[in-house]
């Protein structure tokens, strides 16, 4: 049998406005998942949560918040792999060089990289053509 | 940012009437609790009853707003939390760091 594949493209302007639409669009793709065992409506927070905070990142840090710039993202759905990318269009962050936050440190900022982590089960940012792309994967095994 | 604040004697129960706390919205949270403190207000409850969805930026939000309070030797504690956005203190180890309640009476009362 044929796995069922699943495949989005979108594009939107670098404005954090956007932030809701694309986290639901996500959280509807976990919530079609019919064979999926796990708790769906967690699966759908997680995936919400994890492309809020990857466009969060590339509009303020990489795209640096300039409002001409767009934000790039794909969701493929492909046997057991949901794989994310979110393209930015500036000269990127270095990803590995963030410090695990330690919670009495009470920062306000530098947990969004850590949650995408934590979460997700493959984590790479890396250049490519006029920009950087965060990939992030979660294997669905309870499928 | 849709909030409701009310006065409840020396505390203020700042309630977020908004589905998604988020990096769209937080900065605004964040500066109407700072407006607040600019007032003397330094003990409040944010209650995030209507909130199902919080990210990273949200909570730091939160974070900004507890320090303040700290440190104007106030306190900042939340009530109301859904089973998702709960979950995120705990991913987070943040409901090590708040004390939160289940209703904003209790929280109120826990002045």
């Amino acid at each position: 049998m044929m796995s069922e594949k699943i495949e989005i493209d979108i594009k939107v302007p670098n404005q954090t406005r956007y932030l809701s639409l694309i986290g639901k669009i996500g959280e509807d793709i976990a919530r079609t998942l019919k064979r999926y065992h796990g708790d769906r409506e967690e699966l759908a927070y997680h995936i919400n949560l994890v492309l809020t905070e990857a466009m969060t990142n590339a509009i303020h840090h990489a795209n640096e918040g300039d409002p001409e710039k767009e934000v790039h993202i794909t969701i493929t759905l492909l046997g057991r792999n949901l794989n994310i990318k979110v393209y930015d269009q500036g000269q990127g962050f270095n990803v590995a060089a963030l410090p695990i936050p330690e919670p009495q440190n009470l920062e306000d900022h530098g947990r969004g990289i850590y949650i995408i982590r934590a979460l997700m089960d493959h984590v790479s940012y890396r250049r490519t053509n006029g920009g950087n792309v965060l990939e992030m994967v979660k294997c669905l095994e309870e499928i | 940012m849709l909030v409701r604040v009310q006065e409840h004697g020396a505390v203020v129960l700042i309630e977020v009437k908004e589905e998604r706390l988020d990096a769209h919205n937080s900065g605004e949270l964040k500066a109407q609790m700072l407006n607040l403190f600019e007032e003397g207000k330094n003990n409040m409850v944010v209650d995030l009853q209507e909130v199902r969805f919080v990210d990273s930026s949200g909570l730091g939000a939160l974070v900004s707003g507890f320090k303040n309070a700290s440190a104007r030797s106030g306190n900042l504690k939340l009530s109301g939390l859904q089973p998702q956005v709960k979950s995120m203190f705990e991913l987070t180890r943040l409901h090590r760091v708040f004390e939160i309640f289940p209703g904003t009476q209790e929280a109120l009362a826990s002045f």
